[in-house]
């Protein structure tokens, strides 16, 4: 072994680059679908009504007690069985995401909607307002400011996650470095620069959670 | 204009409301009055079904409350309801506090409900803090946005539930006044608190509760002059003597 050499690093730059775009796609499609779909697992659990509250219950503890990396194979298998047409790694790879995601955020939404005043959903529903206008103007949106920095933590745990996409042969970020480190026999300097990008994004979150910390405490 | 017809109800096995039956006219000042914990906002919060009730009618301009097939939502924008915590939206500012049901359920065009907003605001005397936040303002002047919010709505009735008694003694008054001005005006009130002088000035009627009871239901001057009931005078003496 002759000494390191990063020049490899330099020279793999647009393949690494799409690898990380893919990484941020499937992180930002994750996080919508997740957040969408959250809710409404979140809204079901607190609805009232015993059978809606009992499948959402199911289905969040259910997917949360498995691993994610089986999740992402179940949907891989399940869904072009279910559609009865093959759809690719990408779209299997997204949905298997949002089901999981949403489970979490689903959590982190429901502790968010409870931090909201019995109150604010008195005064909204004493206006006139409906149930559904209760929540999309009043309820949702202090929700999610009181969940802002929990949201963003489980957005970078997220995009760690995006790593385990390799095993539906997905060119996510890690995947490519891991393809550079091979083929160029490079191990440990692609090593430690997909380390370092992740370590410089997530701990950029981080701090960035950390910033809203204190300015939702305000 | 409320009728309140012999209603019952209990939290679990605790009996916060007993046959407690009360109404008020068109045009007419109630208070409710009593010690805390003897159901009076849990009485004025069925008014609006904001509460359910197991046994009982209310009703309100003849629609029932209590009628499981009424469009409750639909009745409330009708109904202004003032709380003791004030309630006001905090990711919105005063203007939007006003505009968001006037658009959303009156479906007024966004230019009539700020003209509105304006207006009432403007009535409460805080138009200089129209684009502020709740937080930005003192605990009086968010009860006097709360009350110009249910306003905005053209209520047919006011439900007014411990308006004051979250407020540092300087700024009740203040709420008072919006509250006497409304009450001279004609608004159809109903009115928990424990403020005697406003009773004393503008109520027509002073209700007494006690335990879930209503106790006493007297026109105002009778209530304070010749109260009946033991308990009655023991509350009053307890809170007109210091």
């Amino acid at each position: 072994m002759s000494g390191f050499d990063f020049t490899v690093i330099l020279e793999s730059l647009p393949f690494l680059w799409e690898g990380l775009q893919l990484s941020f796609f499937l992180t930002f499609l994750a996080i919508i679908g997740g957040l969408g779909f959250g809710v409404l697992l979140a809204l079901a659990r607190l609805s009232g009504i015993r059978a809606l509250s009992l499948v959402a219950a199911t289905y969040v503890n259910l997917i949360r007690s498995v691993p994610l990396i089986l999740v992402i194979f179940w949907f891989y298998f399940l869904v072009p069985l279910a559609l009865g047409r093959p759809v690719g790694g990408f779209q299997s790879a997204v949905i298997a995401f949002v089901m999981f995601e949403a489970a979490y955020y689903s959590e982190i939404m429901r502790a968010g909607i409870k931090s909201v005043a019995k109150g604010q959903v008195q005064a909204a529903k004493s206006t006139g307002l409906g149930y559904w206008r209760t929540q999309r103007h009043i309820v949702l949106p202090q929700a999610f400011r009181n969940m802002i920095p929990v949201l963003v933590t489980q957005a970078i745990i997220l995009f760690q996650d995006t790593s385990l996409v390799f095993v539906v042969s997905l060119r996510d970020f890690m995947t490519v470095s891991s393809i550079v480190a091979r083929t160029e026999g490079r191990l440990v300097e692609m090593y430690l620069f997909a380390a370092a990008v992740y370590f410089v994004i997530c701990f950029a979150g981080s701090l960035a959670v950390r910033r809203l910390q204190s300015k939702v405490a305000t | 204009m409320i009728e309140i017809d012999n209603i019952s109800k209990k939290y679990g096995s605790f009996q916060v409301l007993r046959d407690c039956s009360t109404s008020v006219a068109k045009g007419e000042v109630v208070v409710v009055c009593g010690p805390s914990g003897s159901g009076k906002s849990t009485l004025i919060q069925c008014v609006n079904g904001l509460e359910p009730v197991q046994q009982g009618q209310i009703t309100v301009d003849g629609i029932a409350v209590t009628d499981k097939k009424t469009n409750l939502t639909r009745l409330r924008a009708r109904i202004g309801m003032v709380f003791q915590h004030f309630e006001l939206y905090p990711h919105m500012n005063v203007l939007e506090n006003l505009c968001l049901a006037q658009e959303k359920v009156l479906k007024r065009p966004r230019a009539e409900a700020v003209a509105k907003a304006e207006a009432l605001i403007a009535r409460v005397g805080l138009s200089d803090h129209i684009h502020k936040y709740p937080g930005q303002l003192s605990g009086g002047q968010q009860q006097r946005v709360a009350i110009a919010r249910s306003l905005a709505m053209d209520p047919i009735a006011m439900l007014f539930d411990e308006p004051t008694s979250a407020l540092d003694p300087e700024m009740i008054n203040e709420v008072l006044d919006v509250m006497v001005q409304l009450a001279t005006e004609g608004m159809t009130m109903m009115v928990v608190t424990h403020e005697m002088g406003f009773a004393r000035k503008v109520a027509d009627r002073v209700v007494f509760m006690d335990a879930g009871r209503i106790v006493e239901d007297r026109k105002t001057e009778d209530f304070f002059s010749n109260p009946e009931s033991p308990r009655l005078q023991d509350f009053l003496s307890r809170i007109l003597h210091h």
